[in-house]
């Protein structure tokens, strides 16, 4: 699972590439363009660093975080192989932080260094991550479609550029495609059962569609940023092109099982792209930047959890153990 | 003390104002490659890294988070530092003749001769 990284539109395009060696910036873009992998010990533009750092960094928080709102219904799970199944999922986000900040570590920035990033509320994760999961259903909402928009996200980025995020995003992808199964599986049964039900994955996925709509992040700006951004494939689709996409795959979904989406102008024109509502940015900024209904949870839990292990990590090391930044 | 919709977050009694010093080097520890085979007569692969404080834990990490699901028969850990690489920046070292007919099966075409030979008994 995971959200779109937030990328500062007012990052200023002129300074990417300043500084840089003219002739080592040309092979590097050339090798790009032929499609190679940049592996870690390579040559590359500080700024390319810093956003994949920055991208992949996210990235993971995001799975360590969204671990959270799905992992509040494992003890009220319906059923012994729904049990199993959702701890199954929640150890995969797991997992999938430790990939990612295992790339992230490649580029030179510490797990330790993340971790004090991400609990200290310097580092961003996923927006949906700060909202609560309030039934089963939101549970079930946030594996399909929550995922749903993941996976297209991360199909994209497994065509970039750097080798290690490539590596980890093929190995997430694989598992990913169980949890949209899972999640969708959930969704239907819910959606086909009784009254109670249905109602009850309504509400679920009412309250989850504004998130939906914000999880890709804002319109880009066309600037020169984000095209030098795409030229280097650490972005590789726009925003809106993935919120097209996942209205594309999943809105005829939605429908097909009798569920309504809380948006009046929803709807695909007659050049096939599909007409919403502006979602609402402001909201969006807002929940960024600390003022959702759970970012104070998600980080107190967090710190919560690194302070009460920290005697048994402190425990385990020995003094001879030396960091190096690992290989690939 | 957090209220949560989380039972187990509830039920652990964290002060929703907790702050923590900061994590030290070394706290998360160094890291291992893994290696890990499928099945039985493939080759190990490397498959990324684990951070743990010895080999042992390095293992355990490596068994959850890389043979999790699908098939594994066997893994390997070994100290990041203990790898010797080469540099990409030296990858002239691999630079070699474009021809290397001479050391490949399809550069040695003996049936035109033998069937000439036997043309000519």
């Amino acid at each position: 699972m995971y959200g779109n990284a937030y990328i500062d539109p007012n990052d200023k395009a002129t300074a990417m590439t300043a500084g840089e060696d003219p002739k080592k910036l040309e092979e590097f873009e050339a090798r790009i363009a032929r499609g190679e992998k940049i592996e870690p010990m390579d040559w590359m533009p500080k700024e390319y660093r810093k956003q994949l750092v920055r991208m992949i960094e996210q990235h993971g928080h995001s799975e360590i975080i969204g671990a959270l709102p799905e992992g509040t219904w494992i003890t009220r799970a319906p059923g012994f192989r729904r049990k199993l199944a959702l701890m199954a999922k929640v150890q995969d986000e797991v997992g999938h932080a430790q990939l990612l900040y295992s790339a992230a570590e490649t580029l030179g920035k510490s797990r330790e260094a993340m971790i004090n990033d991400l609990i200290t509320g310097k580092s961003k994760y996923s927006n949906v991550f700060n909202y609560p999961a309030y039934t089963w259903a939101d549970a079930c909402i946030i594996a399909w479609l929550i995922d749903a928009g993941a996976i297209i996200n991360q199909v994209a980025n497994a065509k970039g550029s750097y080798g290690p995020y490539c590596r980890a995003l093929d190995r997430i992808c694989t598992e990913e495609s169980f949890h949209l199964k899972y999640g969708h599986d959930n969704v239907v049964t819910l959606a086909t059962g009784t009254p109670k039900q249905r109602e009850m994955v309504q509400a679920a996925l009412t309250r989850w569609w504004p998130p939906i709509m914000h999880f890709f992040g804002p319109s880009d700006k066309i600037s020169n940023h984000t095209e030098i951004l795409m030229r280097w494939k650490v972005k590789m689709a726009t925003n809106d092109d993935m919120r097209q996409q996942f209205l594309n795959m999943y809105v005829p979904k939605i429908w097909d099982l009798g569920l309504t989406l809380p948006d009046e102008n929803l709807i695909k024109n007659a050049a096939g792209k599909w007409e919403y509502t502006e979602p609402d940015w402001d909201e969006f900024k807002r929940v960024v930047n600390g003022g959702g209904p759970c970012n104070a949870e998600r980080l107190a839990v967090r710190r919560n959890a690194e302070e009460r292990g920290r005697w048994v990590r402190e425990a385990l090391n020995t003094t001879e153990s030396k960091y190096i930044v690992p290989l690939a | 003390m957090i209220k949560s919709l989380d039972p187990r977050i509830t039920r652990a009694e964290i002060n929703l104002e907790n702050t923590i010093e900061p994590l030290r080097d070394l706290d998360q520890w160094e890291t291992y490659e893994v290696f890990h085979q499928k099945k039985r007569g493939d080759q190990h692969m490397h498959v990324g890294i684990v951070h743990a404080p010895n080999a042992e834990m390095a293992f355990i990490f490596a068994k959850e988070q890389f043979g999790r699901r699908g098939l594994s028969v066997n893994i390997w850990v070994v100290k990041t530092r203990d790898v010797y690489v080469s540099d990409y920046e030296d990858s002239d070292i691999y630079e070699t003749v474009p021809e290397k007919n001479y050391r490949e099966a399809g550069g040695y075409k003996v049936m035109d001769k033998i069937n000439k030979f036997k043309k000519g008994l």
